[in-house]
C-alpha cells in the first residue's frame, strides 16, 4: 500500500507540473487555434529568470514577480513582432513561427545565462511530508495548490469577464467577433501575455523539483503539450485531467511494469485514447458547418 | 615588344616575391591543433570547459615562446554532441585546416564516428571521451584521455567490497553514457563478488525518480546503490534518495556527476554519496607528496585567472590531451604525423590533471585505477576518503 501511495504521490506531483504547462497551450489555442511551441520556453524563462535574478542578489519574493513580468514582456514581444505580422498566413505558418521563436529564445538564454543547470530553493523547506509510509515533497503541494487556483481563476476569467468572453468569442469565429466590436488583435496579444505569465509561474513553481536549465523547456513543453492533447486542446479541465493522467500513468508503469518502458506505456495509452476520442478526454467535437 | 617583356619581368618579380613570402611563412607556420567539441547541446558541460582549457593553454604556450620555435594555433569547432557534425568538422580539420593533430571529441559517440576518418587520414587523434571502446581494440592513430566508465565501476566496487557491501542496485538513465556504465556494472559484478539485485532506468528528461527508488527500497537485501549518469537527473535522483529516507543504503555515483552543479542541484540530497573523481577536484586535499597535486593546483589557478571561475573536472581532459600532444611534438621534434603518433605511444609517467599517463602499444589510454580518487560529499563539497 505504501508503495502504491508513493507511486501515486509521485505521479500526481509530476502530473500537476505537466498540467500547469499544458494550461498555457490551451489559452493561446483558445484565442487563435495556434499551438504555441514556445510555451515550454516561457516555462524555462520563468525558472531561469528567477534563478538569475536571485544569483544577482535579489531576494526570492522580488525575483519571482520580476521574472514573471520579464516573461510576459517576452510573450508580448513574440506576439507583436513575430506572430502578428504573419497573422493572415494561416495556422501552420504561425505554429512554425512559434517553433522558430522557441529555438531563438533557447539559444539566447544558452549564450547569455549559460548552460549550467540550477535549482530554486523550495518555498517551504525540504522536509518531506509522510503519509501512510509514502513521501510527498512539500513543493509538490505548492504545484498542486497553484494548479487548483489557476484553474479556478481561468474559469472565472473566461466565463465572467468581458475580456475572457471576448477571447472565447474570437476563438469560435474571429470574423463575427470583429463585427460585434471585439478587437481581435488585442485579444491575441492578451492571450500571449496570459499564457506567458502562466508558463513563467509554472517554471518557477516546478524549478525546485525539476531543476531548471536553458533546454528544460523542450521536455516540459512536450509533456505539457501531450497533456493538453490528451485532455482536449482548449479545455482547462482537459489540460488538468490530461496532465494528471499522464503523470500517474508514468509513475505507475515505472513502478509496476518497467522503468525502461514507462514512456512507451504512456504514449501507447495516449495514442489509444486519441484513437477512440480524437478530440481528447474533454475536447468538444468540432463540426464544420458549410 | 619592349613593354610586353617589361611586364613579363615585373610578373616574374611579383611571382618571385610571392614565393619568397610563402617560403618565409612556411618556416613560421603555426603548429595546428584541431578540435571538435560539444560546446553547446546536452554535453556542453564537457565541451565548454574543454574548449576554454584548450584556448587558455594555447595562449599560455604562445606567450612563453611557442613550441619548437613555432606558434601553436587551436582550431575549434562546436559539434554540439552530434556525431554527424563531428564527422563533418573532423573532415574539415583534416582537409581544409590541415591540422597536425586532433585533440577533441567530448563524447564517445562523436569520437567513434571520427575514428575511421583519423585512421584513414593517418592523423594522430587524442579523444577526450570516456568509453573503453575508443581504445579497445587498440587503433593505431587513436588515443584517449580520461578515465573510462569501466574504471569508475571498478573503483566503486572496490570500495563497496572494502565495506562488505555485496548486493547492489543499479539506477541510471537511458542515454548512451548511462547505458555503457550500466553494462560495465553488470559485467564487472562477478569479479568483485557483487550481485546486482535490482536495475532501474529513467528517461534523461524525467523530473522525479521516486518510483524507481521506491522499487529499489522494496527490493529485499539491497546493500548499496550504484548510479550511472550525468546532469540534472542525477541531482534529482540524489534528492529523491534523501527524501525517501534511503540514506541508510550507501549510494555511489559514477564520475559523470563530478561537478559542483550535481551537489547544488541536489539541494542537500548529495550528502554522503560516494563518487570516484579525478584528482583535480580534490587537489587541495591531496597529500603534499602527491605528484598530481602541483599540476592540478596550477591548472585550477590558471583557469580561475582566465575565466574567473574554477574549472570543472572535465576541463582536465582537455588539459591532458593538449599537453600530451605538445609533449609528443616536442619529443618527436617535428609535426610529422607518424613521428608524433609514435611519440604519443611512448608517453611515460606524464603527470596530468586526470592522472599519470603511461602509454604502450597495447594501452592507448595509459591511466591506472589509482588515478581515480574516491570522495564523499560532505558539507556540500568533496571530501577525500582513503
Amino acid at each position: 500500500m505504501a508503495e502504491f501511495l508513493q507511486f501515486l504521490f509521485s505521479g500526481i506531483t509530476v502530473g500537476a507540473i505537466y498540467a500547469l504547462v499544458g494550461l498555457g497551450f490551451s489559452i493561446i489555442y483558445n484565442a487563435s487555434h495556434v499551438i504555441n511551441f514556445a510555451q515550454g520556453e516561457f516555462v524555462m524563462l520563468g525558472g531561469m529568470g528567477t534563478v538569475s535574478l536571485m544569483l544577482a542578489g535579489l531576494p526570492m519574493y522580488v525575483a519571482i514577480p520580476l521574472a514573471v513580468c520579464l516573461v510576459v514582456a517576452v510573450g508580448l514581444l513574440l506576439e507583436k513582432f513575430a506572430v502578428e505580422p504573419a497573422r493572415n498566413a494561416g495556422v501552420i505558418t504561425l505554429i512554425i513561427i512559434t517553433i522558430g521563436a522557441s529555438i531563438l529564445i533557447r539559444g539566447v538564454v544558452e549564450v547569455v545565462l549559460g548552460k549550467d543547470y540550477h535549482r530554486l530553493p523550495p518555498f517551504t523547506g525540504e522536509t518531506p511530508i509522510i503519509i501512510g509510509g509514502a513521501v510527498l515533497q512539500p513543493q509538490g503541494l505548492w504545484v498542486i495548490g497553484a494548479l487548483v487556483v489557476v484553474v479556478a481563476v481561468l474559469r472565472w476569467f473566461f466565463e465572467h469577464t468581458r475580456l475572457g468572453k471576448a477571447i472565447l468569442a474570437t476563438s469560435y469565429n474571429p470574423l463575427a467577433a470583429q463585427l460585434v466590436g471585439i478587437d481581435v488583435r488585442t485579444i491575441l496579444l492578451v492571450s500571449f501575455g496570459l499564457s506567458a505569465a502562466l508558463g513563467a509561474l509554472a517554471g518557477i513553481l516546478t524549478a525546485p523539483i525539476t531543476l531548471t536549465k536553458y533546454d528544460v523547456g523542450i521536455m516540459l513543453g512536450l509533456k505539457g503539450f501531450a497533456a493538453a492533447i490528451l485532455g482536449g486542446l482548449g479545455s482547462s479541465y482537459g489540460a488538468v485531467a490530461g496532465g494528471l493522467a499522464l503523470g500517474i500513468i508514468e509513475a505507475m508503469s515505472a513502478g509496476y511494469i518497467s522503468s525502461a518502458y514507462k514512456d512507451a506505456v504512456a504514449f501507447v495509452i495516449i495514442l489509444g485514447v486519441l484513437f477512440f476520442m480524437p478530440s481528447g478526454l474533454f475536447g468538444t467535437k468540432r463540426t464544420e458547418r458549410v | 615588344m619592349i613593354i610586353v617583356s617589361r611586364r613579363h619581368a615585373l610578373g616574374l618579380l611579383a611571382a618571385g616575391a610571392l614565393l619568397a613570402c610563402t617560403g618565409a611563412a612556411q618556416a613560421q607556420q603555426p603548429i595546428k591543433i584541431g578540435s571538435f567539441l560539444s560546446i553547446t547541446g546536452g554535453a556542453s558541460f564537457l565541451g565548454d570547459p574543454e574548449a576554454k582549457t584548450l584556448r587558455l593553454y594555447a595562449d599560455r604556450v604562445n606567450k612563453s615562446g611557442g613550441v619548437l620555435g613555432r606558434k601553436v594555433e587551436v582550431v575549434i569547432y562546436d559539434s554540439a554532441g552530434d556525431a554527424k557534425q563531428a564527422v563533418t568538422f573532423a573532415r574539415r580539420l583534416i582537409e581544409e585546416d590541415k591540422v597536425d593533430i586532433i585533440v577533441g571529441g567530448s563524447t564517445t559517440g562523436e569520437t567513434m564516428a571520427v575514428v575511421p576518418l583519423a585512421e584513414e587520414a593517418e592523423i594522430p587523434f587524442i579523444s577526450l571521451a570516456g568509453a573503453n571502446v575508443i581504445v579497445e581494440p587498440v587503433k593505431k592513430w587513436v588515443f584517449k584521455m580520461p578515465h573510462s566508465d569501466r574504471m569508475a565501476v571498478e573503483k566503486s566496487y572496490e570500495d563497496m567490497k572494502k565495506r562488505g557491501l555485496t548486493n547492489v542496485a543499479i539506477i541510471g538513465g537511458s542515454g548512451g553514457f548511462d547505458q555503457s556504465c550500466r553494462k560495465e556494472g553488470h559485467a564487472l559484478a562477478g569479479k568483485y563478488g557483487i550481485k546486482v539485485v535490482a536495475d532501474e532506468t529513467y528517461a534523461p528528461t524525467d523530473s522525479d525518480m521516486s518510483p524507481q527508488l521506491t522499487k529499489i527500497k522494496n527490493t529485499s537485501g539491497v546493500q548499496a546503490i550504484f548510479g550511472c549518469g550525468f546532469g540534472a537527473p542525477t541531482s534529482i535522483t540524489a534528492r529523491n534518495w534523501k527524501q525517501l529516507g534511503m540514506t541508510n543504503i550507501p549510494f555511489y555515483f559514477n564520475h559523470g556527476v563530478a561537478s559542483q552543479q550535481f551537489i547544488d542541484g541536489a539541494g542537500g540530497g548529495a550528502e554522503g554519496i560516494r563518487i570516484p573523481v579525478p584528482a583535480l577536484l580534490v587537489a587541495e586535499q591531496l597529500p603534499a607528496g602527491d605528484p598530481q597535486r602541483e599540476v592540478s593546483l596550477a591548472y585550477i589557478k590558471a583557469f580561475k585567472e582566465a575565466y574567473n571561475l574554477p574549472p570543472s573536472g572535465f576541463g582536465g581532459h582537455a588539459y591532458d590531451g593538449f599537453h600530451i600532444a605538445i609533449d609528443a611534438i616536442k619529443r618527436a621534434n617535428s609535426t610529422d604525423k607518424a613521428k608524433v603518433r609514435d611519440a604519443i605511444e611512448k608517453t611515460s609517467k606524464f603527470i596530468g590533471a586526470d592522472g599519470i599517463y603511461t602509454m604502450t602499444p597495447q594501452d592507448h589510454m595509459g591511466l591506472s585505477l589509482d588515478s581515480f580518487k574516491m570522495v564523499e560529499v560532505k558539507n556540500n563539497t568533496w571530501k577525500l576518503i582513503e
